[in-house]
């Protein structure tokens, strides 16, 4: 019954890594639970080796447009905190296998409780958290609950951290480093900003944990540039936008899932 | 209940509250600003240039003025009124904007953003900004623009940028996200002056820091007209600055009472109000821990006040630390009862208060009578209000 954490399963020792990880990010509930289901298990169909779910919340100030109306609509369709977790759970019991990282805000999280979120969380089958509004500062004591239950605690660094943030982040990391590769909120842009590659570069040095690269990656072509560098590309944005330009769709799904597809075929040409 | 003063912690906790949650993009940010602003708060010449602009810019020290009349008509304990609607643009605001931008120049940051409800801290933003020449964008929400027009104009014309904000409830909660969206994209050029004791540490020790002159001016004032403390202090609490800046210096004085007035706009059990510290929970928001007003599952609510300034869900992490400690007492007010406190000091006194200020005006009035002749309340009349003529005309059924 008690598993280990996908995630570490996923990445394995640094030796022994071949294939990029390709990690695709969808906000829970949008536009409604039920449909999120299907859409997860699409994007483990299209080839997502981690699905990151978004936690909506009421005020996300590191997104951008896309993910912030997408939180909106979750919202309004009615998704909590629990209701996420309960959607995790059923995930598993249907028999997905790829490594779910919740993603979200701390406050819905500081509100249902520390050790009842890392307890619920692992009895779902979360392997990993990120929360995009807790620096390892203020982290302390959620990471050591979510830690003693098996969750990695999954921290962001960002073309604005030094060396010493580096340092400090990388030592209290789990899971793998999301290396955000632009100063700004999430959202699809054209271009991926220079120095990726230098800037992975330096977190290796601190680390020997993978790194996975995000925000503002949206075609396979920006997606092959960065697994170039990056053990993994995480994708956001770009399929949130075609979640909502395709709502009332009934091929909404299979959409998502060739989109994904897509994309890992652009890293598998590395 | 010693020392009350010397928080917040080196890492930005008061008590259990305060702290830094926001994006790691920012985190180095707000340690460059803190570190700039322990450096300049403790030298000699940043000190000497920001009293020097609050002499003769911002036009300080305000008077401390004892309202007879109203004191007459109310029959109890003599009220003075703390005059920052003297201030140059019309409130305290500018006094933590007068702070932050002379740390911006030494910063050597050539941008300047910021978030504003009532319009006063975009208004007084703009006004710096435009006398030093640097740029500046104000994020505002939607429903603040309307209610708030002349301010909008106000900073136009100052030459700053307004962005309205159109996520959420259109006001201040979200034009703060707006704010933190811009400084996380712009952060290696841009200086957030953040208008309220609240945002991530150092912001509510610094804002409060900066408005604490006018504590300090109060207590210098008072014990020369009455030769004592006040019995009272009274200020209105949104965010925090003005209250913070008030009761801060007086902290430690355990004689002194305090009493943070919050909106209960149509009253707090139709649930539309924005009374954080009095009906909130402890949550996160806009980077620190604080109470606030949420659903159980931990999301923000929508507020309501007729006064745009107090119509924020949060408060400052040290109001909720002396709420806890029971140092400062929490009270709210009505929609209604800031109408008529508006309007009594309007005929007694020939002032227009603040909407936001109204609301202290409003406490003090229904306490005032009952207290003895020879004690002393001071109520922080934190701005003016013209900029709320058009809301007050349209209750009272004026056209203009």
């Amino acid at each position: 019954m008690k598993r280990e954490n996908r995630l570490a399963e996923l990445f394995g020792k640094p030796k022994d890594r071949g294939e990029k990880a390709l990690v695709a990010f969808i906000t829970a509930g949008d536009p409604n639970l039920e449909l999120t289901e299907a859409l997860v298990e699409g994007l483990a169909r299209g080839g997502a080796d981690i699905v990151e779910l978004g936690v909506p919340f009421s005020d996300p100030m590191a997104d951008g447009p896309t993910i912030q109306a997408s939180s909106e609509r979750a919202l309004e369709s009615g998704t909590t905190l629990p209701k996420v977790l309960k959607l995790v759970r059923r995930l598993r019991k249907r028999g997905l296998d790829t490594p779910i990282v919740l993603f979200g805000y701390y406050n819905p999280v500081f509100v249902y409780g520390h050790e009842r979120f890392a307890r619920d969380a692992k009895q779902a089958g979360v392997d990993g958290v990120l929360i995009v509004d807790l620096p390892p500062e203020e982290a302390t004591e959620l990471a050591e609950k979510l830690k003693r239950v098996g969750i990695e605690f999954v921290y962001l660094l960002t073309p604005t951290s030094d060396e010493k943030r580096i340092g400090l982040v990388a030592r209290k990391a789990g899971g793998f480093i999301y290396y955000v590769s632009v100063t700004g909120v999430t959202g699809a842009r054209k271009k991926v900003a220079g120095q990726i590659k230098d800037h992975v570069k330096r977190i290796k040095k601190f680390t020997e944990l993978p790194v996975c690269v995000g925000f503002g990656i949206s075609t396979p072509e920006q997606a092959r540039k960065v697994a170039l560098w990056a053990d993994g590309v995480v994708v956001g944005s770009a399929i949130v936008d075609i979640i909502a330009r395709n709502r009332g769709s009934r091929g909404l799904v299979e959409k998502v899932a060739r989109f994904v597809r897509s994309i890992k075929d652009g890293m598998r040409s590395v | 209940m010693k020392r009350q003063a010397r928080l917040p912690d080196r890492t930005g906790h008061f008590g259990p509250y305060g702290g830094r949650y926001i994006s790691e993009t920012l985190m180095p940010a707000v340690m460059e600003l803190e570190e700039a602003y322990l450096r300049y708060s403790k030298d000699a010449g940043f000190k000497e240039e920001l009293d020097y602009y609050l002499r003769y810019y911002v036009g300080r020290p305000t008077p401390l003025y004892f309202a007879r009349n109203l004191t007459e008509r109310l029959g109890g304990a003599r009220i003075y009124l703390k005059r920052e609607d003297l201030c140059h643009t019309g409130a305290h605001k500018i006094n933590n904007t007068m702070g932050q931008i002379l740390l911006a120049r030494r910063m050597k940051k050539s941008r300047i953003i910021a978030e504003t409800g009532a319009g006063q801290h975009g208004v007084a933003t703009a006004t710096v900004a435009a006398m030093f020449g640097l740029e500046c964008v104000v994020y505002m929400g939607e429903e603040d623009m309307e209610r708030q027009a002349p301010n909008v104009f106000r900073m136009r014309l100052l030459g700053a940028e307004v962005v309205p904000v159109k996520s959420g409830s259109r006001t201040l909660k979200d034009a703060m996200n707006e704010a933190l969206r811009d400084w996380v994209t712009n952060v290696r050029n841009t200086f957030y002056i953040i208008g309220s004791v609240a945002g991530p540490h150092p912001y509510p020790v610094m804002v409060r820091d900066f408005q604490s002159v006018i504590g300090r001016e109060v207590k210098r004032d008072i014990k020369r007209l009455e030769g004592r403390l006040p019995t009272l202090l009274v200020a209105s609490v949104g965010g925090g600055s003005n209250a913070m800046g008030l009761f801060h210096p007086f902290l430690d004085d355990e004689d002194v009472e305090m009493v943070g007035v919050e909106a209960a706009g149509l009253g707090l059990s139709t649930g539309r109000h924005a009374a954080s510290l009095c009906r909130g929970s402890v949550g996160v928001l806009h980077g620190s821990k604080s109470y606030v007003l949420q659903d159980r599952y931990g999301q923000i609510l929508h507020t309501h006040s007729v006064s745009a300034g107090l119509d924020y869900p949060g408060v400052g992490p040290e109001h909720s630390y002396l709420k806890d400690t029971g140092r400062v007492h929490y009270t709210t007010v009505t929609d209604r009862e800031a109408i008529r406190a508006f309007q009594t000091l309007c005929q007694t006194e020939g002032i227009i208060p603040a909407l936001e200020s109204s609301h202290a005006l409003a406490y003090a009035m229904k306490v005032a009578g009952g207290m003895k002749k020879e004690e002393v309340i001071v109520i922080n009349l934190s701005g003016r209000g013209d900029k709320d003529l058009s809301t007050v005309s349209k209750i009272l059924g004026f056209n203009i």
